[in-house]
């Protein structure tokens, strides 16, 4: 059995090109990445960096069109989505890869019944009758802890609060049992006090069910504690990827590192100065040369923006893999802690 | 709480700023009324920041729009520089409400995005006639104090901009009025997380050199103490707890605080330690959702407005509103389980 | 309940206040009814004498209350011209005529459009979409009655497919009747179609850029589903509004069809009725004619709750 078999997701190089009238905008420029069942990953990045469209290219809601161009290889339960026909593609979608969205007021269609929302995925994937798929939805319902299934099953989605409907958008996700959960940032449009509990209900149920999510996310804090593994993307790029804890106490990376510092934290002082990076993510019609964080790099010299340093290992030595884009890793702040 | 009082006003003289006993309500439909704010007091000293911290439906920007009388509160007054401005005519209410100015939380958007960025900055003061040679050389002086470089966005529009270079422009055109106090309305939360540094950094530095009072509104526990010196927690329109901002993670003691200092990461360790005021506050917010709904506006609950998300609720809390009480120097509360010491 | 009730009580005064400003604009119109009955020639104390026997010479207030108190009880007065046929017995003869062309027409032109429209939507920018938008846009271009010339030149004297330029009553001939109504629906549809489609189109395209259709394929449901249990629905809301006001506008003006085909419907009966004076006539057909308008729209209004739950009223 090959070694690749395992994996519930296994991505290499893609890259997602969009045809704009103004030019083309890689959006994803050659990422890879792999799951195995019950990991979880988070992927970080800010506006642009791709990490959206990334997880729509992995799932394959973003294809191949007149518009768009996708290369590289996103393989599902083995298959390469790209590669499906749309018919076949379809299939997956449900028992295979589901995804949540971000802003559950949307997401949710306004003329459709809660319980339309869960049965027909039911329906449609698993050929149920509509008595069974309303016993399953009550039950999806129940797991997402929603009090009182049975009448919620016959409101609308603007009968029910934001968080309320999070866990909608998050039951009809599970319907059909996927073994990969992508949550795109699931919690950005929550109130605060709703984030933590739409995460630890992430977390649980893919503890139940041995399944893999990646969660993305602008929000270190979401990704921290809650992931196996997490990658930080950049302008299209993965500039550092590795197990979680390393990556937030040891980041190789200038810019993960620099993202890190520049978040304000609850236990300094108030009016501590923070440290801001210069500048802003770059304009993804005409991305840098080079090194695409160089511009706004504290560290960057000339070769950082004449070449586009590849992902490569840093571990030196340990078992785990500790992957950054880098010529110049902040390697010795590393070595301190490991 | 979710209460009321005027416990945490400060005798000394000379706020800048007073809001006494501000109610904002909006009529919907024909019998409903949204009780935004429900009985607000808020003193800010010269030179001061005042961090207002609470979620969506608290009634925190409805507070920051009244105190600029956009639209005027439902009742209460507001004492801006020793003028009430809840009983200016409009051209008075409009010259005097000048020296205040507010920064919103969509920067593309709440710049007009034909006019170029020279005009945008020095539309406040041509309104009121100002105008003439040394307009561009104010202009050119303010684009630099807010970090921005006057040659290369003179020309330029809101769409040719970062989020980052628009909420720039949006504190220059703020500041050429030469205000007093700034009102910021969540201003780093529409921006990307390596940008709301350089804004937070910038505002801090900015109220320094112009000398300004600050009223800082956030839904961010970090971001608000980061750059609050003290910090009004509301809910539902009523004011939880009054802190300083340096010690509020480890001595607020209002069940809600704990809650959103919870919710952060790593708040979990922060906001189980047991306290000296109140012992253990256990804010484990179950799983089961059911007490976790924010109640609607429109029909707060009685007494104290959190009882309905509090795991230290009691009869009590149901019948009789928490007046804000001191429990330590600079440190005011609304709640009935909170003994004062 | 509650708000049925209050609705219906907003249509009573609505349609009173359509009423009296057809009232008055008929009684306005130049021409004198005496005259038009009598014919010319007649001794001036003739014409006086029909004038007093007709109320005439009463108010304009004192004339609309009587014709009210008539017309709510179904009675509109009689026809000045000969043979002085009762008013309500025309329209219920051309009432049928008129709603049969328009409903058909407007079924026929939903009927297309809405594949029409999705189709265009689902392929937003390409060449079908600029194909169909096309012919759309030159359908509208050609005037009502080139196209039923056209149709009536290509399918009833060519082909001989339909017979044209006589009705049958619905009542009489169900196949019969359908067979001679649909060459002039189809000309009705035409006018009506592109901007159905065009209308759907857009909104369907809207909502096809939202997340939850975007939620719905993530579900792994197909296109053509999503398109319909998804999408339409959210995508109305202009088409049913547009269909309201062509369903009332149709009902009195597709004179030039009925001409054409000669058909007796409500619009050539109001030009035929104009023109010769016969003021009771009009009176009764346009008040007709807006009372179907108001109720048609007061329906539109009421089914957007069904359209959109949100827009329905919380009793909270």
């Amino acid at each position: 059995m090959n070694e690749r078999d395992d994996l519930v997701l296994d991505v290499r190089d893609v890259r997602t090109t969009f045809l704009t009238p103004r030019g083309p905008v890689r959006a994803v420029d050659g990422v890879s990445m792999s799951l195995r069942a019950g990991e979880t990953l988070g992927i970080v990045g800010e506006s642009g960096s791709g990490k959206s469209v990334l997880g729509r290219t992995v799932m394959g809601l973003v294809s191949n069109s007149p518009t768009t161009t996708i290369t590289g290889e996103c393989r599902i339960a083995g298959l390469d989505v790209h590669a499906l026909k749309p018919k076949d593609r379809r299939k997956l979608w449900g028992p295979e890869v589901a995804m949540v969205f971000q802003d559950p007021m949307t997401s949710l269609n306004p003329v459709k019944r809660v319980g339309t929302h869960l049965t027909e995925a039911l329906r449609l994937h698993l050929g149920v009758s509509r008595k069974e798929a309303d016993e399953r939805a009550v039950d999806l319902l129940r797991q997402v802890f929603i009090p009182e299934p049975v009448r919620r099953m016959k409101q609308y989605p603007h009968e029910l609060s934001g968080g309320m409907r999070q866990r909608v958008v998050i039951a009809m996700a599970l319907a059909c049992d996927p073994k990969l959960l992508i949550a795109d940032e699931p919690t950005t449009a929550l109130d605060v006090t709703v984030q933590k509990q739409i995460l630890d209900l992430l977390a649980t149920l893919a503890a139940d069910r041995n399944m893999a999510t990646i969660l993305i996310s602008h929000d270190l804090g979401a990704v921290e504690g809650r992931t196996d593994r997490v990658a930080v993307m950049y302008a299209g790029r993965t500039v550092e990827t590795s197990q979680t804890s390393r990556v937030f106490n040891a980041p190789v990376h200038p810019y993960a590192e620099a993202l890190l510092a520049s978040i304000p934290r609850i236990d300094d002082a108030p009016h501590t100065v923070l440290r801001a990076i210069d500048g802003s993510p770059p304009n993804m019609l005409n991305p840098p040369e080079g090194c695409r964080f160089a511009p706004r790099c504290r560290f960057a010299v000339d070769r950082c923006h004449q070449e586009s340093p590849e992902l490569r290992e840093l571990a030196d030595g340990t078992a785990d893999t500790h992957l950054g884009a880098c010529h110049f890793p902040l390697l010795p702040a590393r070595q301190e802690v490991s | 709480m979710a209460g009321s009082g005027t416990a945490h006003m400060r005798a000394e003289a000379g706020p800048v700023l007073a809001v006494d006993d501000m109610v904002v309500e909006f009529p919907v439909g024909r019998h409903q009324v949204v009780h935004a704010v429900s009985g607000l007091n808020i003193d800010l000293l010269p030179g001061e920041t005042l961090g207002i911290l609470g979620e969506s439906g608290c009634g925190k920007s409805s507070a920051g729009r009244a105190i600029m009388q956009e639209p005027a509160p439902t009742a209460g007054s507001v004492l801006f520089a020793g003028e009430q401005l809840t009983g200016l005519k409009s051209r008075d209410l409009r010259r005097k409400r000048s020296k205040m100015q507010m920064i919103m939380q969509d920067p593309v958007s709440s710049l007009n995005p034909r006019r170029k960025v020279r005009d945008l900055v020095a539309e406040g003061l041509r309104i009121w006639g100002f105008d003439g040679d040394d307009m561009d050389a104010a202009i050119r002086e303010t684009l630099t104090a807010v970090g921005l470089d006057p040659d290369s966005v003179w020309d330029r529009r809101p769409h040719e901009l970062s989020g980052g270079q628009c909420q720039r422009v949006c504190i220059a055109r703020a500041l050429m009025m030469n205000p007093d106090v700034l009102i910021c309305d969540e201003p780093v939360s529409a921006l990307d997380v390596s940008v709301q540094a350089q804004i937070l950094n910038l505002l801090e530095r900015t109220k320094e050199t112009y000398d300004l009072s600050m009223i800082f509104i956030a839904h961010d526990v970090s971001v608000v103490k980061n750059i609050s010196d003290r910090v009004m927690v509301l809910y539902l329109g009523k004011t939880c707890e009054v802190l300083p901002s340096s010690d509020m993670h480890t001595r607020s003691v209002h069940p809600y605080t704990r809650t959103l200092i919870a919710s952060i990461p790593g708040g979990e360790e922060l906001a189980s330690v047991d306290d000296p005021v109140t012992g253990p506050v256990v804010v484990d917010t179950p799983l089961v959702a059911t007490a976790t709904e924010l109640p609607s506006p429109l029909n707060p609950p009685s007494g104290c407005r959190f009882r309905t998300r509090c795991p230290l609720a009691t009869e009590l809390c149901a019948a009789e509103e928490p007046q804000l009480r001191e429990v330590g120097a600079g440190h005011f509360v609304a709640c009935h389980h909170v003994a004062v010491s | 309940m509650r708000r049925i009730s209050l609705r219906i009580g907003e249509l009573i005064a609505v349609l009173f206040v359509v009423s009296f400003g057809v009232f008055a604009m008929v009684t306005l119109m130049p021409g004198d009814p005496a005259v038009a009955i009598l014919g010319e020639g007649h001794p001036p104390q003739d014409y006086e004498n029909l004038r007093q026997e007709l109320g005439l010479n009463d108010g304009l207030l004192h004339r609309y209350w009587d014709w009210l108190s008539g017309a709510v009880t179904g009675d509109l007065g009689t026809s000045l011209v000969p043979p002085q046929t009762d008013v309500t017995e025309r329209i219920l003869g051309a009432l049928p005529v008129s709603v049969e062309l328009a409903v058909l027409g407007l079924v026929i032109a939903l009927v297309l459009a809405i594949p029409l429209a999705m189709w265009s939507a689902a392929h937003a920018g390409g060449a079908i979409d600029r194909m169909i938008s096309a012919t759309m846009f030159a359908t509208l271009s050609v005037p009502s009655f080139l196209a039923g010339l056209l149709l009536i030149m290509i399918f009833a004297n060519g082909l001989g497919w339909f017979p044209r330029a006589q009705w049958v009553r619905i009542s009489e001939d169900i196949p019969g009747n359908l067979h001679h109504a649909l060459l002039p629906a189809i000309v009705i549809a035409m006018m009506e179609l592109a901007l159905f489609t065009r209308i759907l189109r857009n909104d369907l395209i809207v909502t096809l850029n939202e997340d939850y259709i975007l939620a719905a394929r993530a579900k792994g449901m197909p296109p053509w589903r999503i398109m319909v249990t998804d999408a339409l629905r959210p995508s109305s809301f202009s088409l049913v509004t547009l269909m309201g006001i062509s369903l009332g506008r149709l009902i009195g003006s597709t004179v030039i069809v009925e001409y054409l085909f000669a058909l007796p419907g409500m619009g050539s009966m109001i030009v035929t009725s104009a023109n010769q004076g016969d003021y009771p006539l009009v009176q009764g057909a346009v008040l007709i004619v807006a009372l179907v308008y108001v109720v048609v729209n007061a329906g539109i209004d009421l089914s957007y709750g069904y359209l959109d739950p949100r827009t329905r009223r919380v009793h909270a």
